[in-house]
């Protein structure tokens, strides 16, 4: 059963491997996949560790649900000390590497030190082996995959792997697996650079005991019908996630021309309904495709129509490369979408930090402050197609100056640069935030400014504050497993009540993050999806333990307390605009051009947003400059961390 | 007498493999592809996903290999059935089965197959995409056929343009 999983350790640069149980008192308190991860990071890693050195420890794993009948239990989530920010590195994929690694016997791998030369991890049926992968180094993420195959001989083998942006130590390397799931934040392909690990494959064929299968059968089919039903996972089912882009893009919160516009004009071409037509007309009527047991199938399939790479299979576009190879660098072609998206699959480069990073840089280059000198005689206008793919291949390959410089990150190369080029940086804790633009919706600003891993959309945003549901509807959504009695509105221009439902969400986007469940099987796009009182039943019917939704709360609001803990211990400090919980001045003081009239001329009020801050710290049991207070560590079982309890 | 059966649409399937783990939690009530009934077959590469499971053939190469009976076309119910209680587990089945649909299970050391769940496929129940159906073995071919009419019709409407 999902109880009996158990964690390894494997350290590269002994050899040695330990494996061991993870026991009910450790599920009680961090239940699994990043709760848990997050307290191993912790208990894992010394205060100020190099995260390219051998002293970064790097966490693989499934949720506590993961290969069970929870529904969409696909999620693999990394985590280590981020080499792009210094501070908390995570990311979270789909696919099918989680599920098979609970099938090989395992939940968690910490994997410590750095081996000596490449190499890779294969576990098989509670096996562990460290192999050689001298022939697998320069290979491209399907490469290795395919070449793991052909070496073990089994083609039901699932990896994890880097490409070429994790061997040069791109700061913004993910991890990937299948054709374009990726693990794309904070750079945890870039720390298994660091530890020379090009992949670790999986394949396991061990039971996973469901304590009351009839049961947790029949609750799937109610999960089924539950999530099939809502009219988003529908769109999502049919266009993917580019229809988030279209609808964010009409009513204006799409980043354009780095930051200087919201909204992205006459782009018909990379509009969803076009993406979905390439797909139709290359793949065929049935181009979805999903993750593990997932019914909602939100990716598509495609084939490049045109140019160089005309032909070439892969799967997205997700809205996210719409705005990085689109909206960001004000690039308009759909070929340039696609193509785009394809580099960074093969690459291993997470297209959101690499789309925001080259808009950047175009920024500086329309301002002066990188000239032709800089870019090796490059034209990096806004607009050109071309020098967009160029760069990306040149960050990737850290090729010439400035591939080199941006492959650093955002800050660093900001520092290199020098003049005010920091200034125009779309960040948030060291990492560039994703394509959208919030300064229309506080509640938003709100999320990338306080998340945890930096700026980012998956950690704590209220999505659907876009929708203006009626305020109560919000209050049985937000009021409960704990009460909730102030105000909440219905406005998505409003600063009231928002820092609750931030602070909800932080706790929401963590309990699936632990069960190991998709974010789109929860409370983030859809209203009715499935909630912390669904949650209870699906634990109890596959895995045999009793929890309430307000127990799932408190592990979910132990697990963020320990990331805060972990962030600052590495130095976040509230106003810090590199490392803090800050917005770049831009949100302040250039209002939006473009969009719905309720959207032109939005900013962000700078001292209402501190306001909200400061409340957002009250639910979290932060004091003004952001640290925990004594009551609320012991409160939450956090009073003498690190506790060592792994 | 007519009989249901699964239909597999392959250009529908995700790929995503509920199948897989329902087949197993309904048989052996635990979550292992491994003792799936039915697999999915992928070209990953392509975006190609087959699921492959029991033809219950007519004339069953199993059943004609089977040295000791233990496998049987029941014709009642239009299905071929395997009796443990005769099954020596020589495997010979599992080679000879054109489909790669006869499983053998290394921790129970027996072969396994698909049995329609008794009448409600449960592969056939969570597929939401229905890419695997259950049909009346005589109305197998009516989606294709009309698939195929209406290329047919577009293509006649076409050329009639051009006259």
């Amino acid at each position: 059963m999902a109880m009996k999983r158990k964690i390894a350790f494997i350290d590269l640069s002994t050899g040695k491997i330990e494996t061991q149980a993870i026991s009910e008192k450790i599920r009680r308190k961090f239940i699994g996949g990043r709760g848990l991860d997050s307290y191993l990071l912790y208990n894992h890693t010394e205060k100020g560790c190099d995260p390219l050195g051998p002293g970064n420890t790097l966490m693989i794993s499934g949720g506590f649900l993961t290969a069970t009948l929870a529904s969409a239990t696909a999620r693999t989530h990394i985590m280590a000390k981020s080499p792009l920010t210094g501070l908390l590195g995570s990311a979270n994929m789909g696919g099918f590497f989680a599920p098979e690694l609970a099938w090989a016997g395992f939940h968690h791998l910490v994997i410590k030190g750095k081996a000596e030369k490449p190499v890779y991890i294969y576990i098989h049926n509670g096996e562990i082996e460290i192999r050689d992968a001298t022939a697998l180094w320069g290979q491209t993420t399907t490469e290795t995959q395919w070449s793991i195959r052909e070496e073990l001989g089994d083609e039901e083998i699932k990896s994890l792997v880097i490409g070429q942006a994790g061997e040069n130590l791109v700061r913004y390397a993910n991890v990937m697996t299948g054709i374009k799931n990726s693990g794309g934040r904070t750079g945890m392909g870039c720390v298994m650079g660091s530890k020379n690990l090009k992949a670790v494959a999986v394949r396991g064929t061990m039971d996973i005991n469901i304590a009351q299968p009839i049961e947790a059968l029949e609750y799937n089919k109610k999960f089924i019908e539950q999530i099939t039903s809502s009219k988003v996972n529908q769109t999502q089912g049919t266009l993917g996630t580019p229809f988030i882009w279209g609808a964010t893009n009409s009513w204006g919160g799409i980043r354009t021309r780095n930051f200087q516009y919201n909204q992205c004009e006459n782009a018909d071409e990379i509009e969803p309904e076009a993406i979905d037509d390439i797909a139709t007309e290359t793949i065929g009527p049935h181009h979805m495709t999903g993750c593990f047991g997932c019914q909602v199938h939100c990716r598509a399939q495609y084939k490049i129509t045109s140019g160089p790479y005309a032909g070439k299979y892969d799967e997205g576009p997700e809205y996210t490369s719409q705005g990085a190879f689109g909206g960001e660098p004000d690039c308009k072609k759909a070929e340039t979408v696609l193509v785009g998206n394809h580099l960074v699959n093969q690459y291993g480069v997470d297209n959101l930090e690499i789309g925001s990073i080259i808009s950047w840089a175009m920024e500086l280059f329309e301002k002066g402050i990188l000239t032709t000198e800089q870019t090796d005689g490059l034209d990096l206008s806004f607009g050109n197609d071309e020098a967009l793919l160029e760069m990306v291949h040149r960050i990737c390959l850290r090729k010439g100056w400035l591939g080199d410089v941006l492959a650093n990150g955002g800050i660093p190369a900001s520092e290199t640069i020098g003049q005010d080029s920091f200034s125009y940086l779309i960040q948030v804790k060291g990492m560039s935030n994703l394509h959208s633009d919030e300064r229309a919706t506080p509640a938003l600003a709100l999320n990338i400014a306080t998340s945890s891993r930096g700026s980012d959309h998956l950690r704590s945003r209220p999505a659907i504050d876009l929708y203006h549901l009626p305020e109560k509807v919000l209050h049985k959504i937000y009021g409960s497993p704990v009460p909730y009695e102030g105000k909440l509105s219905s406005e998505h221009t409003a600063y009231e009540g928002k820092p609750w439902q931030v602070y909800w969400q932080e706790n929401c986007y963590m309990a699936v993050d632990c069960l190991g469940i998709c974010k789109y099987h929860t409370v983030f796009l859809g209203p009715t999806l499935p909630n912390f009182e669904d949650w209870p039943k699906v634990i109890k019917y596959n895995t045999g333990l009793d929890f309430t939704p307000k127990e799932i709360w408190d592990v979910a609001v132990r697990c963020n307390m320990l990331e805060r803990l972990f962030n600052l211990r590495e130095g976040l400090t509230r106003d810090d605009l590199k490392k803090g919980d800050t917005l770049n001045h831009r949100y302040y003081d250039e209002p939006c051009q473009r969009g719905a009239p309720d959207v032109v001329g939005s900013t962000i009020d700078r001292e209402k947003f501190k306001k909200m801050i400061d409340e957002f710290y009250l639910h979290k049991g932060l004091d003004n400059n952001g640290i925990p207070t004594p009551e609320r560590l012991v409160k939450l079982g956090l009073g003498d961390e690190p506790s060592h309890l792994l | 007498m007519s009989n249901k059966v699964l239909k597999i649409d392959y250009e529908k399937c995700t790929g995503c493999r509920l199948c897989e783990l329902v087949c197993a939690v309904k048989h052996d009530q635990v979550s292992n592809p491994a003792r799936s009934r039915i697999r999915v077959v992928k070209w990953e590469a392509e975006g190609i996903y087959i699921p492959m499971a029991c033809q219950q053939c007519e004339d069953a190469p199993c059943v004609n290999a089977c040295p000791a009976k233990a496998l049987t076309r029941n014709q009642e119910m239009g299905r071929v059935e395997l009796d443990y209680d005769i099954c020596i587990g020589c495997r010979t089945c599992v080679s000879v089965c054109p489909f790669g649909a006869m499983h053998f299970v290394p921790a129970d050391r027996k072969v396994i197959k698909c049995d329609l769940c008794g009448g409600e496929p449960q592969c056939v129940r969570f597929c939401d995409v229905q890419a695997i159906q259950f049909v009346d073995e005589g109305e197998i071919n009516r989606e294709k056929g009309r698939a195929a009419a209406k290329r047919l019709r577009t293509a006649e409407g076409q050329a009639a343009a051009l006259l």
